[in-house]
């Protein structure tokens, strides 16, 4: 087996893991970074974030304005000193990107332009046409090469961490090209893997986001925190769920039920904005979890209309006119003539809720570290408490940006001060992974690896979905232990070495239903509704901060099941409020005091 | 829904002596892409290896030859080959299985042209930079990397030490934005034997090109540039200035 001896390893060649990697190689050009991911870096799902990202920027903003957006939009459960930091170095962070390059749209004296964004009071969202993340992911990486000391194992994927004594000391990859495992070892590791969204049936993912990093900690013992929260975004295109970004909205696009009538307004987020003048935290510029659950409302109503067996409202563009659609949302004209066959110019787009991000991950502090000594995890992976109950839109592509960069210093130091732990502490650990894949090889008689993976996603979208109960949540954990139980049972039937997807898949699948199982029982335990969380059984309907302004802790117990445990949420200056959109906001006094 | 045939070719390095093509059947209608159909194959068939990742367009993973033509699988689709409908892996990278290439040499051409801001200036506000100064490269760096370009050039075909077209689009991006001072660095890489001279301005790169990067008319300004810069440098040597 090969064996290589670095100081750190960075698990993810998103906008997290590539952050973090260069900011480990500025501490010292002689510390050894290896930066593991499961495709090429820049095929990484960061590359699909069309709209922002969010920091204070025009003199008429201030970080207290970020500050109470981002506690206010997580419905109070975001740790409120995780967020004073994020607040404080979201600036800077992206300036550091447009030093390195990014291209940044521009105002025409050549400052940078910032945009309206879903749940921001004040235009603080800056973008990079509709490519954002596609420039930052590109900016990143071109960056990253000019680093000796960022060695890369591109198509390399982690199976196991390799820990000993609470003390990480290493992953455990399969060389995607030839089958062989590869014993990385090092000081630090930190987790950059993504979100999970793919556990669900309709979702904006790429296929790579399947809670991998989630599951390796999980397995670990490390807790995955608020774990329930599952943001849906509001315009997915019907069935594929790819993403038309909120940036139309942003722009002064419309929703309209299939009778044309902009249903918003009945939900609390009124009164109707005049056409062409969008206004923040109104109508169609109110939170995701908002709109998304107006969407559910239409369908039981049968307000919503039909698209090829698919039960979808309307996202209107066609009064921002043909030429300034192509000059501010070109990939979206682009998506839209592609996958659904309509010009946004000239007919409104078919779109529906799919999951979009998971608000919950790996638990860890605001210096990003976890319970495992040594261990870090950043991205939509962890949970460092930013997003609480509800992400707003172009917080998390900062958020890779702050929190990689301190993830990076911090394993660096780490890495610097720790000897290394002698490689006969996991020898077993290493030889049962061994052991575990070669069983792994076989033929399956009636199931498939197919139908496992899709039961899972159903059962997710069905249980777990934007409303939830206790019935249909429990109905879930059991068809999720089911499928759990077939799974153990499936073997992969491509018995190549040479780039076997049939074997990623499958161990991708083990991953998907470990978390599939978190977010379910962490849901099942917050019997109130906030932010995404929303249930409908009885008296379970509003927020209830006497019992649960705290975060769900989830952690695997000795028999396989998820235990939950109660985390209070850090409040430092703003005590729970309600959460206004639309007019009811102007008499909002929680927010003058901020 | 109806059902029809498509073509893939297969390969297999641990049993096959050489690529083969096999016919499978798919359902499909007015959406289904390339790759839904690859992904219905591999519900059939598992030992199936192809690259995908965003399914939007947007990652570069997935670009394999549709009927001999460098496409994105993802944003190609059945519609548009009512008849007959053949995928295999891109030409000119090796194959590795199936419809996976060898994407190293790619990545080796990129990094080599330095594809990073070079200015050393260490400064906490963002550069100034105008949108006329943006519209110069912006188009320049909307590559996704998806190698079709190198698939179409039949330079690249016969020489895979050519920088090609993509590195040398993205060292010409850095080359016209305002806040770069690397040029002079650059330079070399696209003066040398296997820089932009190579090209012979067949052009298909800019025709397969899904993100409209044209690198073609990147490599003709990169000429001009070339050309500017190996007058000055015989000056510079003859003591001429
Ligand atoms: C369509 C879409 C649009 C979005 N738009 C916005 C936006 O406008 N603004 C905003 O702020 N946010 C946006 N988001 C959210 C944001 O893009 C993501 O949260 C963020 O990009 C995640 O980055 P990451 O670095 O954590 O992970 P990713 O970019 O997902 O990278 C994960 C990395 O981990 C690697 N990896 C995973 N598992 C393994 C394994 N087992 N072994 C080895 N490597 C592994 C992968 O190869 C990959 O390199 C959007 C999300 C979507 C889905
Ligand atoms: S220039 Fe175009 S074809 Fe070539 S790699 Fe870039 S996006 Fe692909
Ligand atoms: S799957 Fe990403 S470009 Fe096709």
């Amino acid at each position: 087996m090969l064996q290589l001896d670095m100081d750190i390893i960075v698990v993810g060649g998103g906008g997290a893991g590539l952050r973090a990697a260069i900011a480990a190689a500025e501490v010292s050009p002689s510390i050894k970074i290896a930066l593991v991911s499961k495709v090429y870096p820049m095929r990484s799902h960061t590359v699909a974030a069309e709209g922002g990202a969010a920091a204070v920027t025009s003199d008429d903003d201030s970080l207290q304005s970020h500050f109470y957006d981002t506690v206010a939009g997580s419905d109070w459960l975001a740790d409120q000193n995780v967020v004073e930091f994020f607040v404080q170095h979201a600036y800077q962070e992206l300036v550091q990107l447009e030093r390195w390059g990014c291209p940044w749209s521009r105002k025409s004296d050549g400052t940078v332009q910032v945009r309206r964004f879903g749940g921001m009071k004040t235009e603080r969202t800056w973008f990079a046409a509709d490519k954002t993340g596609f420039h930052i992911l590109h900016t990143l990486f071109q960056t990253s090469l000019k680093y000796p000391a960022i060695k890369r194992f591109d198509e390399y994927f982690v199976l196991d961490l390799l820990v000993v004594e609470q003390q990480v000391a290493g992953v455990l990859a399969i060389r995607y090209s030839t089958g062989e495992l590869v014993q990385l070892r090092a000081k630090s590791v930190i987790l950059a893997t993504g979100g999970a969204g793919r556990v669900f049936h309709y979702n904006t993912n790429s296929g790579i986001v399947t809670g991998d990093g989630m599951a390796l900690a999980l397995r670990h013992g490390v807790a995955l925190r608020d774990m329930e929260f599952v943001q849906y975004h509001p315009t997915g295109l019907p069935g594929s769920g790819i993403l038309i970004t909120e940036a139309c909205r942003g722009e002064g696009g419309i929703l309209l039920n299939k009778d044309g009538y902009r249903y918003l307004q009945d939900y609390g987020l009124g009164p109707e904005t005049p056409l062409g003048e969008p206004r923040n935290k109104y109508m169609e510029l109110g939170p995701r979890d908002r709109l998304s659950q107006a969407f559910w409302q239409q369908q039981k109503l049968g307000l919503t209309g039909d698209y090829q067996g698919h039960a979808v409202v309307y996202l209107d563009l066609r009064h921002l006119g043909e030429k300034h659609l192509n000059e501010r949302l070109p990939l979206i004209c682009e998506l839209a003539k592609d996958y659904v066959n309509v010009d946004p110019a000239k007919t409104p787009i078919p779109i529906r809720p799919a999951v979009h991000y998971t608000m919950g991950g790996i638990m860890t502090n605001v210096d990003c570290e976890t319970s495992i000594n040594g261990l870090f995890a950043i991205g939509e992976c962890a949970s460092v408490g930013l997003h609480g109950a509800n992400r707003l839109g172009s917080n998390s592509l900062t958020e890779l940006l702050v929190f990689g960069k301190v993830a990076g210093e911090k394993a660096a130091g780490t890495a610097l001060q720790k000897n290394g732990i002698s490689h006969h502490a996991f020898a077993t650990q290493i030889a049962e992974q061994e052991a575990a894949l070669a069983a792994l090889h076989g033929h399956n008689s009636d199931d498939s690896l197919v139908a496992v993976r899709t039961g899972m996603t159903l059962a997710m979208e069905q249980g777990c979905g934007i409303y939830r109960d206790e019935e249909g949540m429990q109905r879930c954990l059991e068809q999720l232990h089911e499928l759990n139980t077939r799974y153990t049972q499936l073997k992969v039937v491509d018995h190549g070495k040479v780039y076997n997807s049939a074997l990623l898949q499958h161990l991708e699948l083990g991953f998907g239903l470990d978390v599939a199982m978190t977010i379910c029982s962490s849901a099942l335990a917050r019997t109130e509704s906030r932010g995404a969380h929303q249930r409908t059984d009885d008296g379970m309907g509003t927020r209830n901060d006497g019992e649960f302004l705290q975060h769900t802790v989830a952690v695997r117990q000795v028999d396989g099941s998820v235990g939950i445990h109660w985390q209070p949420v850090s409040v430092t200056s703003l005590p729970p409020g309600q959460r206004l959109y639309g007019d009811a906001n102007t008499s909002n006094t929680a927010e003058d005091k901020s | 829904m109806t059902s029809r045939n498509i073509g893939i070719m297969r390969y297999n390095p641990e049993q096959d002596k050489k690529p083969h093509t096999e016919s499978y059947q798919v359902e499909a209608d007015d959406n289904t892409s390339v790759l839904d159909a690859l992904q219905q194959v591999q519900q059939q068939d598992p030992s199936l290896s192809f690259r995908w990742s965003c399914r939007m367009a947007i990652c570069g993973s997935c670009g394999v030859m549709v009927n001999s033509v460098p496409k994105l699988g993802c944003q190609t689709f059945l519609r548009d080959y009512p008849d007959s409908l053949v995928i295999s892996p891109l030409s000119n990278f090796a194959v590795e299985k199936d419809l996976i290439v060898d994407m190293e040499p790619f990545l080796e051409h990129l990094s080599a042209i330095k594809p990073w801001l070079i200015n050393s200036e260490q400064s906490t506000v963002p550069h100034v930079q105008t949108p006329q100064q943006l519209a110069r490269y912006q188009q320049f760096a909307n590559c996704i990397n998806c190698g079709l370009c190198y698939s179409a050039c039949p330079q690249f075909g016969l020489n895979p030490e050519f920088r090609g077209p993509a590195a040398l689009a993205l060292a010409h991006r850095y080359n016209l934005d305002s806040r770069d001072l690397g040029k002079a660095e650059r330079m070399p890489q696209l003066n040398a034997k296997d820089g932009v001279w190579t090209c012979t301005f067949v052009g298909f790169c800019s025709e397969v090109c899904p993100k409209k990067v044209d690198p073609a008319a990147a490599i003709n300004q990169g000429k001009v540039e070339s050309a500017k810069d190996m007058i000055l440098s015989v000056f510079k040597s003859s003591g001429v200035r």
